[in-house]
Formats: C-alpha cells, sequence, structure tokens
C-alpha cells in the first residue's frame, strides 16, 4: 500500500509514519539512525569550528579522529584495550561464577530468597566506589584490586536480576514437568535453567554493560595501565581529546559485547522470541 | 471396596486475606481402572481444584486421595496431566519433548527413541517430529502434551479442559483422536471440561458439579456403544442424557 501510494496520493490516504507502532522500512530505519549521528557532529562541528567554545574544552571532531587513529596504531595502546579488557572480563566472570547460582537459589526456593534477597537489597545500594580505599586494603593495589571492584559493582545487582528472572519461568511449565516425575534437583537442572536461559543472557548483557562503567572507577586510583588511567593521565595535561577518545573506545567495546550477546541469544535460543 | 481412585470427604478451604473460602466441600468420588470420567459444571465449582489435588499440585484440607491403594502425597509420573494452558517445552523439540518423561526415569535414547515415535504416529504427527512448539497450532500442541503425557506411562491421565481454547472443528477432530488413544492405551482418564457434548461423546461416566461450595451434585452413565463417530451426537440416547444433565444444572 505505502509504496503504490507514494508517486500518487502523497496529500491524502497516505498513512503517517508517526503512527502509533507503524513499522517502517529498514532503508528508512538506518536513514534516520545515520542522520541521528550526523545531528550529533554538526553541533559539535558548529561549535568547536564556529569558535563558541575553546578548543581546550571541546576539540575538533577532526582532532579527535586523528588521535583516535594515532592511538589505535600504536601496539601501547592495545596492551592498554587488553588490560582493560581482561580486567572487565575478570570481575564479570567472577560475579557470574557467584552470582547465577544465588540467583537461581533465591528465585527457586522461598528460604533461598529469605537467605539471600535482603541482604543484597542492602548492600547494592551500598556505592561500589565507596568501597575503593577499602578494597586498597584487602586486596592492595595489584590486579586483584581491580577486579574486585568490578565484581562489587556488578554482583550484587546480578543475582538479584537473576532471580527476578528464575521467579518469570512459566509455573505452568515447572507444574508439567512435576506431573511427568521430575525430582526437584531435574526441575532446577531440566526445566528452571533451561526456560531462564535467554532471560539470563539478556542480563548478562545489561551487567556487562554496567562492568564497562565501573572499569573506569577501578583505574581511577594506583594504576599505571588501562583505558581509565589513559582518561585520567590526559585530563592531568589536559588533552581533551585523549579524554574523547578513550571515552569512545570503552564505549565501541561495550557496544561490541553487547552485540555478540545479542547475538548469540538469537543463535542460541531461537524458540525463545 | 477401594477403587482404582478415591476420594474421601476431600474438602478444600482457601484462606486470602484471613477470609477462609470453601472450594470444595465433601468431595466423594470413585473411579475404576481404565475408566473415562468427565467431570462437568459450571465455572469455578472447583474442577480444576480436584484434578490438581489429584496430581498432588495441591493438597486437600480435609478428606483422603488414593490412586492405586496409595495416598497421594505431591506429584508423580503415575499421574500425567494436560493442563489447558499450552505447556510444551518450547526448548524442545516435538520428539524430545514426548521423551521428556523417560529421559528423567533414565531411559536409554534409543529405546526412548522408539517409544516416542510410537506416540508421534498417535497422534499423527510424524512430519513434525522434528519441529519446536512455537511452529505448531493450537491442536498440535496439544496433540503432542496429550503424547509427553501417555508416553511417561502414567497409571491416570488428568486432563484439564485441554480443549478449551481450540475452534470448534479442532476440538471435534481431537475429541475423535482422543477416544481413539484411549481405546488402544485404556489408560485411567479423568478429564475436565464444561462443554457438555463434550463430556458425553468422550466418556463412560459423568459427574456434574455445583459451586458454593463445589460439590457433587450427580453422577450419570453414558450410554452409548463404545463404536463412536459423528452421528452418535444425534442418537436420542446422546440428546436425552444431554438435556437431563442441562435440566440438572439449571435446577442448581
Ligand atoms: N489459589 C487460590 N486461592 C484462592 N482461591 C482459589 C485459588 N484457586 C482457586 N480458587 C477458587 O476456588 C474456586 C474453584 O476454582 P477452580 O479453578 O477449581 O474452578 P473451575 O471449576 O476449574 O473453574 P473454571 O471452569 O473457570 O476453570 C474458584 O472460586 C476460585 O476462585
Ligand atoms: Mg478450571
Amino acid at each position: 500500500m505505502a509504496n503504490e501510494s507514494t508517486t500518487k496520493a502523497t496529500k491524502h490516504g497516505r498513512r503517517s509514519v508517526w503512527q502509533v507502532l507503524r513499522p517502517i522500512s529498514t532503508s528508512l530505519y538506518v536513514m534516520m539512525a545515520l542522520a541521528s549521528f550526523m545531528i550529533v557532529l554538526v553541533v559539535w562541528s558548529l561549535l568547536s569550528y564556529g569558535g563558541f567554545v575553546e578548543q581546550i574544552f571541546l576539540p575538533p571532531p577532526i582532532e579527535v579522529a586523528k588521535q583516535f587513529f594515532t592511538n589505535i596504531t600504536s601496539a601501547e595502546y592495545w596492551e592498554h584495550i587488553g588490560i582493560s579488557v581482561f580486567r572487565v572480563f575478570g570481575g564479570f566472570m567472577l560475579a557470574c561464577l557467584i552470582g547465577i547460582p544465588l540467583g537461581i537459589l533465591a528465585g527457586t526456593f522461598k528460604i533461598g530468597e529469605a537467605l539471600v534477597e535482603p541482604q543484597m537489597e542492602f548492600i547494592r545500594y551500598m556505592p561500589a566506589v565507596a568501597f575503593i580505599p577499602l578494597v586498597m586494603v584487602w586486596a592492595g593495589i595489584g590486579e586483584w584490586a581491580k577486579i574486585l571492584i568490578i565484581f562489587i559493582g556488578c554482583f550484587f545487582q546480578l543475582v538479584l536480576m537473576v532471580a527476578v528472572d528464575t521467579r518469570r519461568v512459566s509455573h505452568d511449565l515447572i507444574q508439567a514437568a512435576m506431573t511427568l516425575g521430575a525430582t526437584r534437583w531435574q526441575l532446577i537442572e531440566s526445566v528452571i535453567f533451561q526456560a531462564l536461559r535467554p532471560h539470563l543472557m539478556n542480563t548478562l548483557r545489561l551487567i556487562l554493560g554496567w562492568a564497562w562503567t565501573y572499569l573506569v572507577v577501578a583505574e581511577l586510583v594506583a594504576v599505571n595501565s588501562g583505558l581509565g588511567y589513559q582518561i585520567m593521565k590526559a585530563q592531568r595535561f589536559l588533552n581533551t581529546s585523549e579524554i574523547f577518545v578513550g571515552i569512545l573506545v570503552i564505549g565501541l567495546l561495550g557496544l561490541i559485547c553487547d552485540r555478540i550477546f545479542a547475538y548469540l541469544n538469537k543463535r542460541f535460543f531461537p524458540w525463545a522470541s | 471396596m477401594s477403587s482404582f481412585i478415591e476420594l474421601n470427604e476431600v474438602g478444600k478451604q482457601y484462606v486470602v486475606k484471613k477470609q477462609t473460602f470453601k472450594a470444595l466441600s465433601d468431595v466423594q468420588l470413585s473411579i475404576e481402572e481404565g475408566q473415562f470420567v468427565s467431570v462437568v459444571g459450571p465455572s469455578g465449582c472447583g474442577k480444576s481444584t480436584i484434578l490438581r489435588i489429584l496430581a498432588g499440585l495441591e493438597e486437600a484440607t480435609t478428606g483422603e486421595v488414593l490412586v492405586d491403594g496409595v495416598p497421594v502425597t505431591g506429584p508423580g509420573a503415575d499421574r500425567g496431566m494436560v493442563f489447558q494452558t499450552y505447556t510444551l517445552f518450547p526448548w524442545l523439540s516435538v520428539r524430545e519433548n514426548i521423551q521428556f518423561g523417560l529421559k528423567l526415569k533414565g531411559i536409554p535414547l534409543t529405546i526412548r527413541r522408539k517409544m516416542a515415535d510410537r506416540f508421534i504416529e498417535l497422534i499423527k504427527l510424524e512430519k513434525f517430529a522434528n519441529a519446536f512448539p512455537n511452529q505448531l497450532s493450537g491442536g498440535m500442541k496439544q496433540r503432542v502434551a496429550i503424547a509427553r503425557a501417555l508416553a511417561a506411562n502414567p497409571k491416570v491421565l488428568l486432563m484439564d479442559e485441554p480443549f478449551g481454547a481450540l475452534d470448534a472443528q479442532t476440538k471435534m477432530d481431537m475429541q475423535e483422536m482422543l477416544r481413539d488413544i484411549w481405546r488402544a492405551e485404556q489408560t485411567t482418564v479423568v478429564f475436565i471440561t464444561h462443554d457438555i457434548d463434550e463430556a458425553i461423546y468422550l466418556s463412560q461416566r459423568i459427574v456434574l458439579m455445583a459451586a458454593g461450595p463445589g460439590r457433587i451434585i450427580g453422577e450419570y452413565e453414558v450410554d452409548l456403544p463404545s463404536e463412536r463417530d459423528l452421528l452418535t451426537r444425534e442418537l436420542p440416547a446422546f440428546l436425552n442424557l444431554k438435556r437431563e444433565l442441562i435440566q440438572r444444572l439449571k435446577h442448581d
């Protein structure tokens, strides 16, 4: 319908693209997405080239682009990326290893909930940043300290979200399995965990995003490597382009992880949608 | 004295906001082995509650429930259930769904597969053996659910309005198929419905219930030949029983 009407009936009889929930073509979607990036770029250029903001506060896009290419073509920068990725995944994996079983426990048994959730709810409002001094006392200033900060930032939220995911597994499915003779462990293994997987992947995807934000926090003090450190160092020398690039790279890495998770979810759990 | 399934003075009360609500009162019911019994009654009279108590998914407040002489204390593979909602495991194929109960029992794959294939044939879904539930129609899903329950080899098959969400034509096809399966398998079936035609067509005996509190108000033998088809629904015996049931339900 929309295609036929483009030439003739533009004035009347054509549906608005702003109709609520109306699907749009992929090309229009991509165009709009690109346009939104262009707008930001144009405003940014106007502000910096137009001389409205000093370069030291807002470097022009071309400077940031140059810095970006200088950085990603230097082996040293890749070492910083490597160590940051290591810290993020270290903290994230540790949180998963302990958090997922705890979350399933809390979501499956009422008594598990009582044991786990009030505690987690309490701790999760304590700011992860405030743990830094404590972590340094406990774990020194080595790699464990950074991993621990990221772990603290992710863990408590992860447990609570996994518990919610677990509780949302269809009770009908669980009861159907019960009438097929499933034991307690079989219910957890063959029904609850199976049904949980796609939701779990989404939760992990969110939490990994948080791990990236906590990276900067973890690399705030007593470090001499990593992307957060690069940003901190650039700030000391008022090198705003470098700060921009640091933020951009962390953002890109986070985005790549997110897309990988989204892809894996579609690939492995096509039945979930 | 004791039948295959026995409900003795079963009562069920729910406490909602400190108010007790009597869902079932003094339910007395016995069912012989191999019988097909339907429970009919208006919405909210406690049909599902009876079935869920039999399945062990819910606990009776008073009275006792025996299946094959053993008191029911929880759900188990000896009492298979088909739900009104679709409850196939979405991550498993049709064949894997049907094998589920057998796998839980630790039956080896080759044997499990053979048994599952027999049931796939029985529900005439050979072409969909490797399909996933989201590729099936509502009627197909319920056929798989029936096969899944039967494959676990239960002593009783409990069915809670399994065809309630299906359109009229699919429903009739499903009823015919269920009749065939029951005659082939000789399983005891307790079937819940609020569709009187469905109850008469399928069963040997009909239990009538009323609400407030949920209780049994009558039991009727279905005096029809065991060979049944579309024309069965026009036999005088069918129509008379239907009239009698409607009248009894109206009076309460
Ligand atoms: N968990 C519960 N808590 C409180 N009341 C309940 C609960 N489950 C059922 N009831 C009440 O018990 C009564 C019987 O419910 P039941 O589901 O057995 O009815 P039913 O005959 O199956 O109805 P329908 O034909 O609509 O499925 C209803 O009035 C219902 O509100
Ligand atoms: Mg019901």
